[in-house]
């Protein structure tokens, strides 16, 4: 390969859209912001009544015997009213350092059907419903889309999955840790041989190669990243080589660098059953992964906003098989140094019957999408005609939410 | 354009062998279509009915599990529990590996595309880990034996399988006014019957309304399902009256299977419905916007033939636009990988006796670094057909790293690239992939290269 073709297509780097654009070798545009977000999507619908347990709520008791409700010596105490979950324990000194804290009572505008699938990709839309099947975009793409300038490696979605969130006409980096490839210098040109007159195979392969290659090149900063986690005494306990804890040391490892945006996701919060022992486990997961990002970001950590949705609460009781099943209202976590947490936020409804959302569910107080919005906003300057017109439209931001710090 | 026996084997078939000649004309395509299913008896995969571990025994042992009396029938029927999981998971693995020897090995490659887009059609998902090994069953009964045959049998073989009742949450749906909803509270649930029209028969464009969605949800009702005892009708579950569908009334007697099958026969020969089935066909075989006249050319035929798949197939076959190059299809994750392993001349004894480690380490894991988790799409829809969907960075990243790594691991000496490339791309195959055939430095990256071009990717 020329050295001005390895340029060309190293700057171009990770660019998922067919036309590579023709950049000249100058040092890549910065990003019109500093600060970092990145979005975490918990599909299966995360039990927030268990995560962030309201144990001063008079009715919870009653609803949850088994889950929490009948006392927990684990739980650990958030504000008076609400709990932790045991199985996020690990969270909780960021919560006393005001770098993890939660938002009560929140859903997207899906109503009623209780699907994962359509409940998703409204989140990821973020758009008031499934009309017309038009979902071609997720919000953040819709973002990027109003920056035109920005180079691909902006955002990365991260993982194997799809992401509709970040997917649409803006040309966004998608990596998943798992694809690792080496190839030979000599395959390398020949592949480039065989590739010349298909654009498609061209680009794409340039760009996987040229992925792993910095990824390789990257070395002393992922050895950097390593040594970043092994210092920090709160990574005791993260088993390093799981997925979840690869997805974020490769978005701690990009978004040190020119990235400002990831997203991935984590699953399996579809707890209809045994839901003590599902989510014991799936609390470790978030917590391995958010102490990553923090053990891997170092001091971008401070300006980093990591936001956790997921696509619907679940029953506001607990059913005949220990677990509960699809809902409405729930909790958005959130953590980073960017964030105002060691809060609770949030308008409670309450639990009694009457409280809930057809008789069953917690009652959504606000639109989850509004506190995204806010956080845009505050990080990336984004304003409200923005935000409530090509982002999210028909969505009303309402006021701060006082998530910022 | 007119046949070509390269482009027959990769267009329509699984690609080229150096041991397996490929089909000399359409007539050859055709008569081993209407033939005898020489792969299905040389590969065998249980049929549905027959599989095992079935729900029913997977719900017996969990059963005894709980109702154990002390302590050591507990741990004899947890034992027992587990060795049934493990059996599942093995058979996962095995009906895998069987379905790429059986493509591997054919010379009728043509009904394992077929068998893989009418399976892609009628998606199915495991309700749980615990019965994945139940989709290739479903397949191998509901699906592979009509390929060839009528689409509206293949639609009532679908409808009555328990996997798509479970998929599409049919068995939980109850008529508004039967007797089983008066006792359980519970009612309608249109998934499938929605799915039906807008994926399965007409198709998104066609001519039906919501109202003919409900009819056909409430004339659906009475499918059932028990673990242990399979498909059922349910009369007690089944709305009264008579349904409309489409203008035509169903029922209105005393509820009954016949009635549902006679509408499946309607949706099945509605004109619409030819047309979609006839596009999309043509866009997975031929390219993303195929010549309308082929496309009406293989409906009417369809239509005339009174439902026949094969009519449909000939009419494509026999078309000049099928086979026009260039070639803008993609290989799917799994076909690219079989139709590696015929070019490199895999025995398929050597596949099919594949252990679970090599299955997964060879096949089921870069497919789905590749994009595609075998027999797990994520909605109903399928697998996306857009070469684009495919072709992203990782996806070749995957792509190119098992061509680089694979060969080596399956066959003891790596052929000469020079020899290879026409294995693999035919007696003229593009001069830059044989250019690169010649100048690689070692037989693997030759080897690698040549099954990472594009040539070798696109159909």
């Amino acid at each position: 390969m020329q050295r001005r073709d390895f340029l060309m297509r190293s700057l171009a780097l990770g660019c998922s859209a067919a036309a590579a654009p023709l950049v000249t070798p100058v040092a890549m545009a910065a990003a019109p912001w500093d600060t970092r977000l990145v979005v975490i999507i918990l599909r299966g619908a995360m039990d927030g009544l268990d995560v962030i347990r309201p144990h001063g709520d008079a009715d919870f008791a009653a609803l949850r015997p088994g889950l929490g409700g009948a006392g927990d010596p684990g739980a650990l105490d958030l504000d008076g009213f609400f709990g932790l979950h045991p199985g996020f324990e690990r969270l909780h000194p960021l919560w006393q350092a005001g770098e993890f804290g939660a938002v009560q009572a929140v859903s997207t505008p899906y109503r009623d059907k209780r699907s994962h699938f359509d409940g998703q990709d409204i989140l990821e839309a973020g758009l008031p419903g499934l009309q017309g099947g038009g979902l071609r975009d997720g919000w953040l793409n819709r973002m990027l889309q109003l920056r035109s300038e920005l180079e691909p490696e902006i955002a990365y979605a991260i993982g194997r999955e799809r992401m509709l969130v970040l997917s649409g006409e803006a040309p966004t980096a998608r990596w998943s840790p798992e694809a690792e490839l080496e190839v030979s210098a000599n395959a390398r040109q020949l592949l480039n041989i065989v590739h010349h007159d298909d654009p498609l195979f061209r680009d794409a392969s340039a760009d996987a190669i040229e992925i792993a290659e910095s990824l390789a090149l990257d070395a002393e900063m992922a050895e950097q990243t390593g040594e970043m986690m092994a210092d920090s005494p709160m990574m005791e306990g993260v088993s390093l080589n799981r997925t979840h804890v690869k997805l974020a040391e490769f978005a701690a490892s990009r978004l040190r660098g020119d990235t400002r945006i990831a997203s991935f996701s984590i699953n399996g919060w579809d707890t209809h059953a045994k839901q003590a022992g599902g989510l014991r486990h799936r609390g470790a997961a978030l917590s391995d992964t958010i102490l990553t990002l923090k053990a891997g970001l170092g001091t971008v950590w401070d300006k980093t906003a990591v936001l956790c949705l997921t696509e619907f609460g679940r029953t506001a009781a607990e059913n005949g098989t220990g677990g509960t099943d699809h809902g409405t209202g729930g909790a958005m976590l959130f953590a980073g140094g960017a964030l105002r947490g060691g809060q609770v936020l949030g308008d409670w409804p309450g639990l009694s019957e009457a409280d809930l959302y057809a008789r069953r569910d917690l009652m959504p107080t606000r639109d989850v999408r509004a506190h995204a919005a806010w956080v845009m906003a505050g990080l990336m300057g984004l304003n409200r005609d923005e935000l409530e017109g090509a982002i999210f439209p028909g969505m009303e931001m309402g006021p701060p939410p006082g998530l910022l710090r | 354009m007119t046949f070509d026996p390269v482009m027959a084997e990769i267009r329509f078939g699984v690609g080229l062998s150096p041991d397996r000649a490929p089909p000399g004309s359409v007539d050859d395509m055709l008569t081993a279509l209407a033939g005898p299913d020489r792969m299905a008896r040389a590969w065998p995969i249980a049929r549905f009915a027959a599989a095992e571990p079935s729900f029913a025994s997977i719900r017996a042992a969990a059963l005894a599990v709980r109702d154990a009396p002390d302590a050591e029938a507990e741990a004899r029927a947890m034992a027992h529990r587990d060795q049934l999981r493990e059996n599942g998971r093995e058979m996962y693995a095995a009906n895998l590996a069987t379905e790429v020897a059986r493509t591997v090995d054919t010379t009728d490659g043509m009904r394992e595309r077929l068998t893989r887009f009418w399976a892609d059609h009628f998606t199915v998902r495991a309700v749980s880990g615990a019965v994945r090994h139940l989709v290739s069953p479903y397949i191998e009964e509901a699906i592979r034996p009509h390929v060839t045959g009528r689409f509206a049998d293949m639609l009532r073989a679908v409808i009555v399988s328990p996997m798509m009742l479970l998929y599409l949450d049919q068995h939980l749906s109850l008529g508004p006014n039967s007797e089983a909803a008066r006792k359980q509270g519970r009612g309608l649930n249109e998934n499938l019957a929605r799915e039906l029209l807008e994926l399965h028969t007409l198709g998104v464009g066609g001519a039906y309304t919501q109202t003919d969605v409900r009819e056909l949800a409430e004339l659906l009702t009475g499918l059932g399902w028990s673990a242990r005892r399979g498909f059922r009708f349910r009369p007690n579950s089944a709305e009264p009256g008579a349904e409309t569908v489409l203008g035509v009334d169903y029922g209105g007697g005393a509820p009954s299977l016949d009635d549902i099958l006679d509408a499946m026969e309607g949706l099945a020969l509605h004109p619409d419905t030819a047309r979609h089935l006839a596009r999309k066909l043509a866009v997975h075989f031929i390219a993303p916007d195929p010549d309308p006249m082929l496309v009406e050319t293989m409906a009417a035929r369809y239509l005339a033939a009174d439902g026949d798949l094969l009519a449909m197939v000939e009419g494509m076959l026999l078309h000049p636009a099928a086979w026009s190059p260039p070639a803008r299809n993609v290989k799917l994750p799994f076909d690219y990988i079989a139709s590696g392993l015929r070019a490199l001349a895999v025995p398929p004894e050597v596949v099919a006796g594949a252990s679970l480690q090599q299955v997964r380490h060879v096949v089921q894991f870069p497919m789905r670094v590749m994009g595609q988790t075998w027999q797990a799409p994520t909605g109903p829809d399928g697998w996306p057909e857009a070469a684009e969907e495919w072709i992203t960075p990782q996806g070749m990243a995957g792509r190119i790293s098992w061509a680089m790594q694979a060969p080596e691991r399956l066959v003891d000496a790596l052929p000469d690239p020079r020899d290879f490339v026409h294995h693999a791309l035919g007696p003229e195959p593009p001069e830059p992939v044989a250019f690169a055939a010649r100048a690689a430095e070692t037989r693997s990256d030759g080897v690698g290269v040549i099954l990472a071009s594009a040539a070798f990717h696109r159909r």
